[in-house]
């Protein structure tokens, strides 16, 4: 039970800006997700000291994990738990795809258990990944509905009209073009 | 791109999220799976001839009550799996009890039984069939809920695989209900928990291979 004190409250912010995102509210969605971000960096370099490099990269993979599988936060359950299971599950998997080159499962130890919300004092640094890169690779039908949408900040209707798509194609160009991307981040890694 | 870029790309034009959306993936894949089901033993097994005469026997209903059980607490521990963090402490004993339940009333029926009518009364006159019809008729389930299942954040991937093959092994058993002749409980207890097993074993192989994210 260690540094609860400032993780609980910190936990119940984080929770209540999760919650309201949940319902839509982009500008409490961005806050979690701000807030997030430092506390996997945390995290994340806690559990890499010997690849401080990687970490920013499984920072931004953690982060489109979370997003893309918002919709299996059980609001009954305490935050930590599921945010932990998520970012443990990306560190695993992350470590399993590199320890083809080397042996790395010493970076695995006792203190992955820990808690995720523990600190967040860390400057970002750069993601070697470009996920603009990345989203280049997509099909038109998943990159211009998220380009227009979520980097040019354009409405649904206004993607729909400039595409030629139709409203719920622009949607599911979104979610699909975004779980593509957290798949391509997986076969490049 | 920086992390904050990456934030704000996923902050903008965020749209409401449904809370229920994995008690409802599982919804609508039981009911893929049951339709597919239903349409794969019209097409191949057909109802069996029986099937009014046999819904007013006991048997009938306890039979479908087993399979039903087990499915729902397959459902309960299926949506434990796809969420991250969600604890699974006394699924197994949830999963143990109709299959416990089940034993127990065939372990009575069989020790009501002279000894020489035993081994009938447990193999039928199907038990080489059985598990195997169950097995084809819970592809569909397997497949709709495996995609669901894709689709959540399972971090258990060999036991998430599992779950999808019990919930689909309990569909498929449910509809093969509609045409397996066999009323004994130590039967059911014994080639219908085989024939669900299948599909748990193989969702247990594939899903380390198919619930990565």
């Amino acid at each position: 039970m260690k540094e609860q004190g400032l993780s609980n409250s910190s936990e119940e912010r984080l929770r209540q800006s999760l919650l309201r995102g949940l319902d839509g509210d982009a500008a409490a969605y961005r806050v979690f997700l701000q807030e997030l971000a430092s506390h996997l960096r945390a995290y994340f370099r806690k559990r890499l000291n010997r690849l401080p490099d990687e970490v920013e990269d499984l920072v931004q993979e953690a982060l489109l994990a979370i997003h893309n599988q918002r919709q299996t936060y059980d609001a009954n359950l305490p935050l930590t738990a599921w945010v932990h299971a998520i970012a443990r599950y990306k560190l695993v998997d992350f470590l399993r795809r590199r320890a083809g080159k080397e042996a790395l499962n010493d970076c695995i130890d006792g203190t992955i258990e820990s808690d995720v919300f523990a600190s967040s004092d860390y400057e970002a640094a750069a993601a070697h990944r470009d996920l603009h890169k990345l989203l280049t690779q997509l099909p038109d039908r998943q990159r211009l509905p998220i380009v227009h949408t979520r980097l040019e900040g354009r409405s649904v209707a206004e993607t729909a009209h400039l595409t030629g798509m139709s409203e719920s194609a622009v949607k599911v160009g979104v979610h699909r073009g975004l779980r593509a991307l957290a798949a391509l981040i997986r076969g490049k890694t | 791109m920086k992390t904050e870029e990456l934030v704000k790309l996923l902050a903008t034009g965020t749209e409401p999220v449904d809370r229920h959306a994995v008690g409802r993936a599982y919804g609508i894949a039981i009911l893929l799976g049951l339709l597919g089901a239903i349409a794969l033993l019209l097409a191949t097994l057909g109802l069996r001839h029986d099937l009014l005469a046999a819904t007013a026997l006991p048997m009938f209903w306890g039979k479908l009550a087993f399979v039903a059980g087990l499915g729902a607490a397959g459902l309960f521990v299926i949506q434990r799996l796809s969420r991250p963090g969600a604890h699974l402490d006394g699924m197994p004993y949830l999963l143990a009890a109709p299959v416990l339940v089940m034993w127990a009333i065939a372990a009575y029926v069989l020790s009501d039984t002279e000894p020489t009518q035993r081994m009938p009364l447990l193999l039928g006159e199907t038990w080489m069939r059985c598990p195997w019809l169950i097995a084809m008729l819970s592809i569909p389930a397997f497949l709709a809920a495996m995609n669901a299942m894709r689709g959540l954040a399972p971090t258990r991937p060999r036991l998430a695989g599992a779950a999808v093959g019990l919930l689909a092994g309990t569909v498929g058993a449910l509809v093969y209900c509609l045409h397996c002749p066999e009323m004994g409980a130590p039967f059911i207890a014994s080639w219908y928990l085989l024939g669900m097993l299948i599909p748990v074993a193989l969702g247990g192989l594939l899903g380390d291979r198919l619930l990565r994210w």
